[in-house]
């Protein structure tokens, strides 16, 4: 073991930014036309670093799965992104942002990149509307705020429930500008397949082009992964079917650390599961807490009628309700951040009170909202005596115009109407905090290397705001990576193009053919997503929402068997040299198979819980997360030694010298 | 659920195509359409078959890459969704569904129901953007106040997934929904009127480039579209580049 350095720069918290942004070395504009970067991962971070990188003149090359770099899965964010802007002058400001980031990741992630995430956020913003990013805005033509979980201002800006695909157009416009100036080469349905290292420098890699299969070799001064998080692992999550950590766990293999990879985040407000058959699971913003409210039964008695159909939510008296949230948090109450809220969902439906077939499900119910929102429009339009009808129509139109779509997608999926009955919610696998270690300059610990967005483990400690990815995707992409890059870059300007004819490449794509034709070769008997399911049921009952010794251990053993079984009889059909979406899910779930052990061994050495990660064995009476500052208060990073189980610890201490640590209370 | 699915099967963008027949048993209302087509491919994989191949990703109608041509509607016989979002509920036991790629001249296949839609990015790269640097030196976002309407009519037309429906739907094969879309969502904003003559003339001369077809007011693009981009955005267009044209 040994303790990693995060470069962290020295002086006050709030300047250290500035400072390191005056100290480190700049590459003239001449030299950054020789200099070639590849992006992996065409999101809100790789896609904001790839424009950012070509606009300063690098030679850039951006590598997604998608047929388009516009579907990366940050499109699919739907509330909003923070910025400590103050508009609303509800006391707001760097340091509040920096505090509530702290906090919420329960004292888990690195004092100076919070801060300095705090400081460029109101920055995005700006940048973002410049892009013409068309957020919503108020009657007198300026921004809306709403407010998100575990913080008490409005500095969420939003787009309805699209912000993340107005945010990633927003990325993807700035990317086409470059494109067409001859700035980005942009490789679409290629997939990152190995990392090659030259003299111990990032200096490549090997890719597949998924329409015609063939292998190529691609090299650069650089190599950022932006290749999102790796919540897949679970099979069912609100991820995108492709979403995957394959470039992450190359990196991982070939010297890069993994960090925290058992935080992951479980969000609160997810349709329930509702078969065998189900691919993925489709989130509900969190934004829909501002106005809908938690509850489940008070009685078990409605609860058992409610679940075998004799009874329904709307013939429950309030006083026979329970909103759990409320009653519990009373000072955060529905908004009280998402380990928390999952958490006590888990809690209710596991005592009985789920009111969906399977048990699994709580409500969250907007008719306080429709009445409170219809008395007011009637009191603005001038009518001092509405009826409930007019009411609950004046209140609906408000709810559709703040959440329409999502109500929308909400009735196709389950095939009622929200605005009627109270939405069936279940926590899901959302986001994942950890991934590949960086330090304060986004680095991996392989020179040359750099992660960003989702891919990296920085800014959201144990659990991750709401709000914040979109974030920390964009700080990362457009005000910090382009420029601490540069750093390493200015001692490459004399090392001229890098050859892809280097023995390295060939070995390397050796290693990725070979890989490849014993999938496709492998004549097994079970597909790809049979493999893929057993693993996701075992890190969701074992390595899921709570979590204990003899479940995780027992997580361990079972994973390396289904991995063991998976090299034995997965049938991968068709060939490589052609489009085949099965080779593509092998290669992924081969590697998911690996990290998923790596993941149920973090969980087992922190002997604490904190934010996502919950120990049944540690925890307060309440049933509250217990932290142990004194033994756990650093980042595990992960070294690959063959075996998931041979990994090596590394620590980084976390010293926290602006923020007084605390027990996180939302009460 | 028994159904019969008629699905196009085309090994790659050189050879030929056809529909083959498969039927499917065991199908729930609550499955999306393309979980009736996982549990097709699965079926297929464990009798040593080859799987069907389609674009699809974040399954929940926002990323805009699954496509299919159902019963000859794009994305099927529900309005407003895309089709990871169509439900089995909409069919009855015993239909027969084809299922065929999008169609059109500026979309070749490239495997079974996948089509290249490379073009949209092309007609983007001409234009859909403002060219602002991207390093944060700019004003403060609320210097300048945007009309609400306009921002909201902004908004409406930016919420395309460029899926391509409209052009599968229509007639033409034309592109003038999606292409107006993105003008529009510039058009409208002020931060998007200094370039907005480049913009349109640039954009269109793409479009045309690509292949797509003219357009001819029928409107069904309108109607197939699973985000509802309205007709107005084409007129809007139509004015802009009337505008740029005339100012040569």
């Amino acid at each position: 073991m040994s303790i990693l350095d995060s470069k962290t720069p020295d002086g006050p918290l709030t300047g250290k930014w500035t400072k390191h942004k005056n100290d480190i070395n700049l590459v003239n504009p001449a030299n950054k036309r020789n200099i070639d970067v590849i992006v992996v991962g065409t999101g809100l971070a790789g896609g904001s670093a790839a424009a950012t990188l070509a606009e300063l003149g690098y030679n850039v090359k951006t590598f997604c799965y998608q047929d388009s770099p516009r579907r990366a899965h940050s499109i699919a964010a739907q509330g909003g992104i923070n910025a400590a802007k103050n508009y609303q002058g509800d006391g707001d400001s760097n340091y509040r942002l920096f505090y509530d980031t702290i906090k919420g990741g329960d004292y888990r992630s690195r004092e100076s990149n919070v801060y300095r995430l705090a400081e460029v956020s109101a920055n995005i913003i700006d940048q973002c509307v410049a892009q013409g990013v068309p957020f919503a805005r108020e009657y007198g033509g300026l921004l809306d705020n709403r407010s998100f979980g575990g913080v008490l201002v409005s500095r969420t800006f939003y787009a309805k429930g699209q912000t993340g695909q107005q945010l990633l157009l927003g990325a993807y416009a700035a990317m086409n500008r470059q494109i067409n100036r001859g700035k980005i080469k942009s490789f679409n349905r290629h997939e990152m397949l190995d990392l090659v290292i030259v003299g111990g420098k990032a200096r490549g890699i090997i890719a597949r082009n998924l329409v015609t299969g063939e292998i190529e070799r691609h090299a650069a001064h650089a190599v950022v992964i932006a290749s999102g998080g790796y919540g897949n692992v679970f099979f069912l999550s609100t991820n995108a079917m492709g979403s995957n950590v394959t470039a992450s766990w190359k990196i991982h293999k070939r010297g890069a650390h993994f960090a925290n990879p058992c935080y992951t985040q479980i969000h609160p407000t997810c349709i329930p599961v509702s078969g065998e058959h189900q691919s993925k699971l489709t989130l509900m913003s969190e934004s829909l807490r501002n106005d809908g409210r938690i509850w489940v039964p008070k009685n078990i008695e409605d609860a058992k009628a409610i679940r075998s159909g004799t009874l329904k939510p709307t013939d429950i008296s309030e006083e026979n309700r329970d909103y759990y949230l409320e009653r519990r948090y009373p000072s955060f109450g529905n908004l009280v951040p998402r380990d928390v809220a999952s958490r006590a969902a888990k809690e209710r439906c596991d005592a009985g009170y789920g009111v969906n077939k399977t048990g699994e499900a709580v409500y969250l119910d907007f008719a306080s909202a429709i009445t409170r929102y219809g008395k007011e429009q009637a009191g603005i339009h001038g009518n001092h005596d509405p009826s409930d009808a007019e009411i609950k129509k004046l209140g609906e139109e408000v709810i559709e115009n703040k959440y329409g779509n999502l109500f929308q997608m909400y009735e196709k999926i389950v095939d009622e109407n929200p605005y009627k009955t109270p939405m069936m919610i279940y926590p899901a696998v959302h986001y994942t905090m950890g991934g590949i270690w960086v330090d304060y300059n986004l680095q991996t610990t392989i020179p040359g290397c750099y992660a960003a967005g989702e891919a990296n483990f920085s800014d959201h400690g144990a659990n991750r705001l709401g709000a914040s990815a979109l974030m920390q995707g964009l700080a990362d992409g457009y005000f910090v990576l382009p420029y601490t890059i540069g750093d390493y870059l200015a001692s490459d300007i004399r090392t001229g193009a890098i050859s892809t004819e280097l023995p390295e490449f060939d070995e390397v794509e050796n290693n990725v053919k070979a890989r490849l034709e014993k999938l496709i070769n492998n004549s097994g008997s079970k597909s790809v997503d049979h493999f893929h399911k057993r693993l996701g049921k075992i890190m969701w009952n074992k390595v899921g929402m709570s979590r204990n010794v003899k479940g995780l251990e027992e997580a361990i053993s079972e994973i390396k068997a289904l991995r063991e079984e998976f090299w034995k009889d997965v049938r991968v059909p068709g060939s490589t040299n052609e489009m085949n979406p099965e080779l593509e899910k092998a290669g992924r779930v081969a590697d998911f198979l690996e990290l998923g052990e790596l993941f149920a061994k973090d969980a087992l050495h922190r002997n604490e819980s904190c934010g996502g990660h919950f120990r049944e064995d540690y925890q307060t009476e309440e049933g509250e997360a217990l932290r142990d500052d004194e033994n756990f208060m650093y980042v595990a990073a992960w070294e690959y030694k063959g075996e998931p189980s041979d990994a090596v610890l590394h620590k980084e201490a976390l010293e926290y010298n602006d923020i007084e640590v605390k027990t996180r209370s939302y009460k | 659920m028994k159904l019969t699915l008629k699905i196009w099967r085309q090994k790659n963008a050189q050879e030929k195509g056809s529909l083959q027949t498969y039927p499917i048993d065991g199908v729930e209302g609550d499955m999306s359409f393309l979980e009736m087509l996982d549990v097709l491919n699965d079926e297929l994989i464990e009798k040593g078959e080859e799987p069907v191949v389609f674009d699809h990703d974040c399954r929940e109608g926002i990323c805009g890459a699954c496509s299919l041509q159902i019963n000859g509607e794009p994305h099927g016989p529900d309005r407003l969704v895309t089709t990871c979002q169509l439900h089995m509920r909409k069919f009855s036991d015993g239909d027969t569904i084809v299922i065929e790629p999008f169609r059109a001249k500026a979309f070749p296949v490239v495997k079974d129901l996948v089509v290249d839609r490379s073009a949209f990015d092309r007609i983007q790269q001409a234009g859909g953007y403002i060219s602002v640097n991207t390093s944060g030196n700019t004003i403060d976002a609320n210097a300048i106040p945007v009309n609400k309407d306009d921002a909201d009519a902004s908004f409406e037309a930016a919420t395309c997934i460029g899926c391509g429906a409209c052009v599968a739907a229509c007639k033409n094969a034309s592109a003038m929904l999606f292409t107006s879309a993105k003008v529009s969502q510039f058009a409208l904003l002020p931060q998007g009127r200094v370039e907005a003559t480049h913009r349109v003339m640039n954009m269109v001369e793409q479009m045309d480039k690509e292949g797509f077809g003219n357009c001819t007011n029928t409107g069904a693009c309108e109607i197939e579209c699973p985000k509802g981009i309205s007709l107005e955005n084409i007129a809007r267009m139509n004015r802009e580049y009337l505008k740029a044209s005339s100012r040569g």
